[in-house]
């Protein structure tokens, strides 16, 4: 009897994500996402800088790999020339809210009919754990030592507070994989997002907070503490922007 | 057909349009506002997309994933903002997506002027972002010439799958001529992409990367680069010549700048002195033979540059030229533009010098 089958919308390449990295699972809950819609012919995917730069090599689906930051101009240009195709964005803390900040920022004001994954765990992981624009207060960091001081660093971005003061974007939401409970709710979010999109709602962005046991020093399991415990204080969970709700479309 | 008189900037949205081109980013920067402008007008009409993009980087990247997806994409820009395209062109450039990027030269460096330059010749021929790769340079000079030659871009760069390079200065684009267009091309006329990221339907998925992180893989990937570029050179060199086969000073000028010196060498000739001209039409690759051939000629004694910048063309001329005869150079800069009288004084000047020296 089977009980449980790899999707389909996932490679068999080996990832190269870290031990406890939850990445991967991320990795799994969008293509598991895409397989249920039916969308995987049709999908384009946008592979970033950073962590998950080799993403073009797991999702089984046409890719697209982007400069640093330029993921969702590159998403811009794609789903505008082909709006009937699902076009979907993968992007770290590093890529989305420091140098991509620009085209962050004007694709959710056009309001393109995209869908983003932003991985957030406060860190620059494939550099080697460099300070990130969401690299929490008192975190060390290869470039603040002594943990982010905010009279020196300034301050972690909220993305997804920042976004919801703009008109355009249809949904906005932030989860969390540290735990089963929240994993499966983050699977929910990230197939809403991509169900809206195929749609023709409008722009859907998902936060996902991720640990990162390599750059925060931490045991696989202490880091999924300390993103439950601590990350989700500075970057609180919930839905900031759902139009169909607002509007009763669901 | 009947001629129309059109803007420099118009003629080149027209050549892009009548051959495809349905997909066009940009963002305002003078001199070629025009270009945005009139495409945002153009490309609904003809069920097109139009964005302007919040910068340039963020143009050039929509064109990434718009021509990576199989359209025809254009996006243009003046020198400072070009500048900031070239990342993006890179990573166009190695993940082999064609397209067409216009460059209406303004003087610089830094935010420079506004006026008509040549000083992109660097950027645009060698390259221009980081490492080993080109673009084709197609430089026009005259309206005409602007319309046809973004025209041919599309399909040069659909061929070799190379992004193709629109290079005209200032004055090109500002300037009103009349022009002959081409006719609208149906796109069902232009060959499938197979390689374009367009969603799979069953078939092999594709994708298009410029991260290629074994060096037993990237090495390779970039000799068939050279080997593309190769063929391009042995292809597509094109140059005009004019009076140089008993001229004993050849001039050599690109865009605006060679109109000035056909005149000139007119009128070295009704002064009694055999001049000739050659204007490159592609800057990449680089016309050579066109200049070898006259420095194999005893008549000619002095080859001379004229350019709007501090002597760019002036070196692939030199290597063109291989120390078989003096090459000069004259040129001016921050948006001035040389009148044919002093093109003419300095074209003799030089003679003497090279006879001198003889």
């Amino acid at each position: 009897m089977k009980v449980f089958e790899k999707t389909k919308m996932l490679t068999d390449a080996h990832m190269h994500y870290c031990p406890g990295c939850t990445h991967g699972i991320v990795h799994r809950l969008v293509a598991e996402s895409i397989e249920e819609l039916g969308l995987q012919d049709k999908c384009i995917g946008i592979a970033p800088v950073g962590c998950a730069v080799f993403a073009y090599d797991y999702f089984n689906c046409d890719m697209q790999e982007a400069a640093h930051g330029r993921a969702p101009a590159v998403a811009t240009g794609i789903k505008r020339c082909l709006p009937d195709r699902t076009v979907f964005v993968y992007q770290g803390d590093g890529d989305l809210a420091s140098i991509g900040m620009a085209e962050t920022v004007h694709a959710a004001a056009r309001g393109e009919n995209i869908t983003i994954i932003f991985i957030n765990n406060s860190i620059y992981g494939m550099t080697g754990g460099q300070m990130a624009p969401t690299t929490l207060i008192g975190q060390k960091a290869t470039t603040c030592q002594n943990g982010r001081d905010p009279a020196v660093n300034g301050y972690p971005i909220r993305v997804c507070e920042l976004l919801a003061t703009l008109d355009a974007p249809y949904y906005i939401e932030r989860v969390s994989t540290h735990d089963v409970k929240h994993v499966l709710a983050a699977k929910k979010a990230i197939k809403k997002a991509l169900r809206f999109q195929s749609e023709g709602r409008g722009y859907t962005f998902v936060e996902v907070l991720v640990s990162c046991p390599t750059n925060w020093h931490m045991q696989p399991v202490d880091a999924l503490r300390f993103m439950g415990e601590e990350c989700t204080k500075t970057f609180p969970l919930g839905v900031y922007r759902d139009k169909s709700a607002e509007r009763g479309e669901e | 057909m009947s001629k129309i008189l059109l803007h420099g900037t118009e003629a080149i949205c027209e050549g892009a349009i009548r051959n495809g081109c349905r997909a066009f980013f940009g963002y305002p920067i003078t001199p070629q506002n025009e270009v945005p402008e009139y495409m945002s007008v153009k490309m609904p009409q003809l069920g097109g997309v139009f964005v302007q993009a919040e910068s340039e980087v963020a143009a050039i990247n929509m064109v990434y994933g718009a021509a990576g997806a199989g359209v025809r994409a254009m996006t243009s820009s003046s020198s400072p903002g070009v500048s900031l395209k070239q990342e993006g062109i890179s990573y166009i450039a190695c993940a082999r997506i064609p397209c067409v990027v216009v460059n209406i030269m303004r003087a610089g460096p830094g935010l420079g002027g506004i006026l008509p330059a040549q000083g992109d010749y660097f950027q645009a021929t060698k390259g221009g972002g980081h490492g080993d790769y080109h673009l084709i340079v197609l430089a026009p000079s005259s309206v005409q010439e602007a319309c046809d030659l973004t025209y041919a871009a599309f399909d040069l760069s659909d061929k070799y799958r190379v992004p193709c390079m629109i290079l005209a200065d200032g004055m090109i684009g500002q300037l009103m001529e009349p022009v002959e267009l081409p006719p609208l091309r149906p796109l069902s006329d232009i060959p499938e992409k197979k390689w374009a990221t367009s969603g799979h339907y069953g078939k092999e998925r594709r994708v298009l990367n410029s991260l290629i992180i074994k060096p037993e893989e990237l090495e390779p990937h970039v000799n068939e680069l050279q080997r593309t570029y190769d063929e391009i050179y042995a292809n597509e060199r094109k140059s005009v010549s004019y009076l140089t086969e008993d001229a004993e000073i050849v001039l050599t000028a690109y865009g605006t700048v060679a109109r000035i010196v056909k005149s000139a060498v007119n009128e070295l000739r009704r002064q009694g002195i055999k001049a000739g001209c050659i204007r490159p039409v592609t800057l990449y690759p680089f016309p050579d033979e066109a200049f070898a051939a006259c420095a194999a000629r005893d008549c000619t004694k002095a080859f001379l540059s004229v350019e709007l910048s501090l002597g760019q063309m002036v070196e692939d001329v030199r290597l063109a030229v291989n120390g078989k005869k003096p090459v000069y150079f004259y040129g001016r800069t921050g948006g001035n533009v040389p009148e044919e009288g002093e093109i003419v004084e300095a074209a003799k000047k030089f003679l003497q010098q090279a006879e001198e020296v003889k």
